[in-house]
């Protein structure tokens, strides 16, 4: 049996000690349906008559649509619908757009032209799935093949195929900028006061999910003029949200039943299958399945995407990292799905989880003609973190210290502040080093077995530093001539030091009742004995804070915030503080009152 | 739309069998390409002879029916020979599935059975009665027609080895698999043949190696002409599990493995 | 298209069907017989979720053409328990965490299953060449040979 030990001993007088559940065995509640097959996931629902849909998908990378033909397909017996892309009610659609983040930009079924190999162009609803196959196969679809990219970095130079219409630029937009900018203090006058510079590359491939489940939903009339819909996604009010919007239905008339999920790892966010499986039901008025075979799974299922990254360090003989700076390249494929998200997740983990004084980065989500990428467990985090570690080891050669000593070296303490203009808190990374280094044999000095995450912030450490801003990479420009990606060597301004950015705020709900009440939304409040740095008011929850900021404009910022938008966190606002209560109240407990659907805190 | 049809005997199947037909083995490799909507065939012959199962041990070759599972040649001790190569076939579920027949018309990267029958110089019987060498239906699988049985000469103890190469374990699909037949004649190799599965479009077979063997010995110094030219004449597919390249370079570091080791992995 | 009448056993019960030409056990299983237990994964014999024991073989659903298992007995994972009372395997996976999705657990009980049947003793590596056709995506491999290992062992805590 795998056991987990608990060094119950770090940060004892920070918690109490409390665990009913955690390190107990237990038997988890749904495991009597998996252990006797009886779990019923989205395609264990029989339906009389059910039809099944399939895709006709691009075999190009990139190729504008001149004609479909669908005679053939259409005369074959037991096919009962041959769907077009004018059979989608609103053909273009962003799934962040249930946030108000970026741009509409991709159709349930290319109408123009394809922007991958596998993307879906049209569909047939037949009475089985081998009539299905054989009817997309008799669907002739006349290409015009086009020039394509699949490399980040090609894909910026003026002259590379642009890939989807919405972003002709091949970048997605963060605010007037085609990258996410991170600075903090001035790393070209780090670089100056380095001793060492180290600088490198690294990149990942993307990562197909590959639940066992693969992708699928049934959706057939219910009552009342609804549509119900069985369905593997993982998200399931995102996937009713995009559903409603693409149907142009009030979600209301669409009935989701989902939670059993065989498997997602974040690859049943994207909820193209319910979309179609919908559409199929409302053109038909019959129950229609629409299940990725295997091969689908691996080939349009979007992965976590690919990411480039160049890492440079300025070091001092002494082993402290003086400046750090990223240029990063996610491979968003052809269109945006939860990219977009990552990058801003990522940015916000920079430059990961060292105290550095001045840090700059520019990460840049790129469309390619590849498969579209979106969620996987950590996406945004888990690629710039394996490119930061090996670099860290890098550093530690390079000015000849034991790996495991530089990282406690300049591991971020209890009260620093981040590159992101967030207080370090509960850090915990130099026991981690240390307990790590123990089990492994691995010894360390006496001097940096006795750091402690809780003593070594400065107020030098905890201030915003005076930052060098730049304008370089506005939207557009570097489709006039090449201008570099990294961050810019010059700046042509300064940041105060001490000042936060400007807060971005959300788009308005769509629906008045969607606007979340700051005073309903609560965050914790629970102050450490011994770690006075978690001031209540200083810093709320993220994602609440975005969504109490006081001032919700009447008409769409054109810089919305999803993430906690890194180089520019929310201010602090009144309201916040004002519902900092007497009592802490914890995620999953309600305040007495409100609604039971709304939790106490919401975390991602 | 897909038919199938009953056939009592591998001649009845065989009479069957045009261009758009396929016969059932095992189904591993047939019902695959018929869920996935294969639109070459549109009619299944499967063949109900219980003849086709049988293994037999009696005369002077070892015969195994087309429809032998991999499940039954690892039940035989007669045949532990080639229980290295069954056992290696896909996981339990898929041996006992699988045919010997199936696995001689197995794509690339499927084949390993092929390759080991290859080395052990297997006689093909069609079901129209006539027989040639596996190597002979190999360069030219497309051609038609129903295999009823293979046979083989059982190999004298120590005399056969073989040597599956796999990124994952205990299941894998071939990077490459090496079989070899190894005679000895005195103290040195005598006539040898040496396979290589999951390096070209079938099994085939390493001449070069095979010449350069014959009259060594089986040592470093022995073998090295053999693994200077252990791709000659090779061109491996590029795949999802290996590259060209790849499958190229390290051929001769397995190669040796099995010269040398006996090659188990 | 004309059908073909089949006659089987599951899970004890007799079943004749009159099944489509080409199809396979597994559509044939979920779709006409309504034993739901077996799962789609793959299609291509790749991830184990469809396997059943035909005659106490392991078998891949999804490759098996619906008119070989003609006279078959089959069994699935929804004949495993004796009414309410549990197989030791799916105790063991309930005690040890042998699932999270659930969705390779049917597969994985037969795969199990046969190599109990067989060989009530097995060691770790043998559970692990029995489950070797069998992909798992979120629990791991560990806990579930170690499920199989308590299963057999008849180390079990019955609790609950």
């Amino acid at each position: 049996m795998s056991s987990v030990e608990f060094r119950k001993d770090l940060f004892a007088d920070e918690r109490d000690d409390t665990l009913k559940e955690i390190g107990k065995p237990t038997i988890r509640q749904d495991i009597l349906g998996h252990v006797t097959g009886r779990t019923p996931f989205y395609d264990d629902h029989a339906f009389e008559g059910l039809l099944h849909m399939r895709c006709v998908r691009s075999p190009h990378h990139h190729a504008n649509i001149r004609r479909v033909d669908a005679s053939a397909a259409e005369r074959m017996e037991g096919v009962v619908r041959v769907v077009m892309p004018s059979d989608v009610p609103v053909n273009l659609n962003t799934l962040l757009h249930l946030i108000g983040f970026g741009k509409d930009d991709e159709p349930l079924l290319a109408d123009k032209k394809a922007t991958y190999i596998g993307e879906p162009v049209c569909a047939v609803i037949a009475t089985s799935e081998r009539i299905a196959r054989e009817a997309c196969d008799a669907l002739k679809v006349d290409w015009e093949v086009l020039p394509h990219v699949l490399d980040v970095e090609e894909a910026l130079k003026p002259d590379a195929p642009s890939v989807n219409p919405a972003y002709p630029n091949n970048t997605f937009d963060y605010g007037r900028f085609d990258h996410q900018k991170l600075r903090f203090g001035d790393v070209q006058e780090g670089f100056v006061q380095s001793d060492v510079i180290v600088e490198h590359m690294y990149q990942m491939s993307p990562i197909e999910q590959a639940p066992m489940e693969t992708c699928g939903a049934i959706a057939a009339p219910e009552t009342n003029d609804r549509i119900v819909c069985y369905t593997a996604t993982q998200a399931m009010f995102f996937s009713l949200g995009n559903t409603a919007k693409v149907m142009n239905m009030p979600s209301s008339r669409l009935h989701f039943v989902g939670g059993t999920v065989g498997g997602g790892f974040g690859g049943k966010v994207d909820s193209i299958v319910d979309m179609m499986a919908v559409l199929g039901a409302k053109l038909t008025g019959r129950a229609v399945k629409f299940q990725w075979d295997r091969a689908e799974e691996m080939q349009v299922g979007a992965p976590r995407g690919a990411e480039r990254w160049y890492i440079k360090d300025g070091l001092s003989k002494d082993g402290r990292i003086l400046a750090r700076q990223f240029t990063g390249f996610f491979d968003g494929g052809a269109y945006t799905r939860l990219s977009s998200y990552a990058v801003q997740k990522c940015v916000g983990h920079l430059p990961g989880p060292y105290t550095i004084p001045n840090v700059a980065a520019n990460v840049y989500l790129v469309y390619t003609n590849r498969t579209p990428a979106t969620a996987m467990r950590g996406f945004g985090v888990t690629g710039v973190d394996f490119a930061l570690e090996c670099h860290m080891d890098k550093d530690a050669e390079a000015v000849g210290m034991d790996p495991i000593e530089f990282r406690i070296l300049n591991a971020y303490r209890d009260g620093d502040m981040k590159a992101h203009r967030r207080e370090a808190k509960n850090t915990a990374l130099v026991e981690c080093c240390q307990v790590a280094a123990q089990k492994a044999g691995w010894s360390l000095s006496p001097a940096m077995m006795g750091e402690s995450s809780k003593l070594g912030s400065t107020p030098e450490r905890a201030a915003i530093p005076e930052t060098a801003i730049d304008q370089e990479g506005l939207i557009g420009a570097r489709r006039q001539g090449e201008i570099p990606t990294a961050p810019a060597v010059r700046s042509t301004g300064t940041r105060p030091a001490g000042q936060r950015t400007d807060a971005r705020v959300a788009v308005a709900p769509q629906v008045a009742d969607m606007q979340i009440d700051p005073d309903r939304v609560g965050h914790q409040t629970k102050v450490a004995p011994t770690a006075p740095m978690s001031a209540p008011s200083t810093t709320p929850a993220p994602m609440a804070a975005v969504a109490s900021a006081p001032s919700i404009p009447a008409t769409p910022s054109p810089q919305p915030a999803f993430a906690p938008a890194t180089s520019s966190p929310p201010p602090v606002t009144p309201a916040a503080t004002e519902s900092a209560r007497e009592t802490p109240f914890q995620r999953g407990v309600n305040r007495p009152g409100l609604s039971p659907f709304l939790s106490g805190r919401r975390r991602r | 739309m897909i038919s199938v049809l009953a056939c009592q005997t591998a001649a009845e199947a065989d009479a069957q069998l045009t261009e758009r037909s396929r016969i059932l083995g095992g189904g591993t490799l047939l019902m695959r390409d018929v869920n996935y909507g294969d639109q070459s065939f549109d009619r299944i012959l499967r063949v109900t002879d219980p003849a086709l199962r049988q293994i037999d041990l009696q005369g002077s070759r070892i015969s195994i029916g087309a429809g032998v599972r991999m499940a039954q040649i690892l039940a035989l001790s007669e045949l532990d020979f080639l229980h290295p190569v069954a056992s290696k076939i896909g996981g339990p579920a898929i041996r006992a599935m699988a045919t010997v027949g199936g696995n001689l018309f197995a794509e690339h990267p499927y084949g390993d059975f092929a390759t080991a029958l290859l080395a052990l110089d297997a006689q093909v019987t069609w079901a129209d009665g006539r027989s040639e060498a596996l190597e002979a239906l190999l360069t030219q699988r497309r051609r038609g027609g129903m295999v009823a049985a293979v046979s083989i000469t059982k190999p004298a103890p120590g005399e056969f080895r073989y040597l599956k190469v796999t990124r994952t374990k205990p299941k894998g699909v071939s990077v490459m698999c090496i079989a070899a037949l190894l005679r000895r004649e005195g103290g040195r190799l005598g006539d040898v043949r040496v396979a290589y599965g999951a390096m070209g479009p079938t099994p085939l077979r390493a001449k070069a190696v095979e010449a350069a063997l014959k009259g060594a010995t089986l040592d470093a110094s022995g073998i090295a002409p053999a693994l200077a030219r252990a791709s000659d004449g090779i061109t491996p597919p590029e795949d999802a599990l290996a590259s060209s390249w790849y499958r190229k370079e390290v051929l001769p570091v397995h190669l040796s493995r099995l010269l040398l080791s006996g090659g188990t992995y | 298209m004309a059908k073909t009448p089949v006659t089987f056993t599951l899970n004890g019960a007799s079943k004749s069907v009159f099944v489509e030409q080409g199809g396979n056990l597994l559509d044939e299983l979920r779709r006409n017989v309504g034993d739901l237990s077996p799962k789609y994964g793959c299609g291509q014999g790749t991830c184990g979720a469809c396997t059943v024991i035909v005659d106490g073989q392991p078998q891949l659903s999804c490759l098996t053409l619906s008119e070989t298992i003609d006279g078959c007995d089959v069994q699935t994972t929804s004949g495993l328990a004796n009414g309410p009372d549990l197989h030791p395997l799916q105790q063991a996976f309930m005690e040890g965490f042998a699932a999270q999705c659930g969705y390779c657990t049917a597969g994985m009980l037969m795969a199990a299953k046969v190599l109990l049947d067989r060989n009530p003793s097995p060691s770790r590596e043998e559970v692990a060449e029995a489950i070797s056709g069998n992909l798992c995506r979120c629990t791991g491999y560990e806990p579930i040979i170690d499920a199989i290992l308590s299963a057999a062992s008849g180390n079990l805590r019955r609790s609950s």
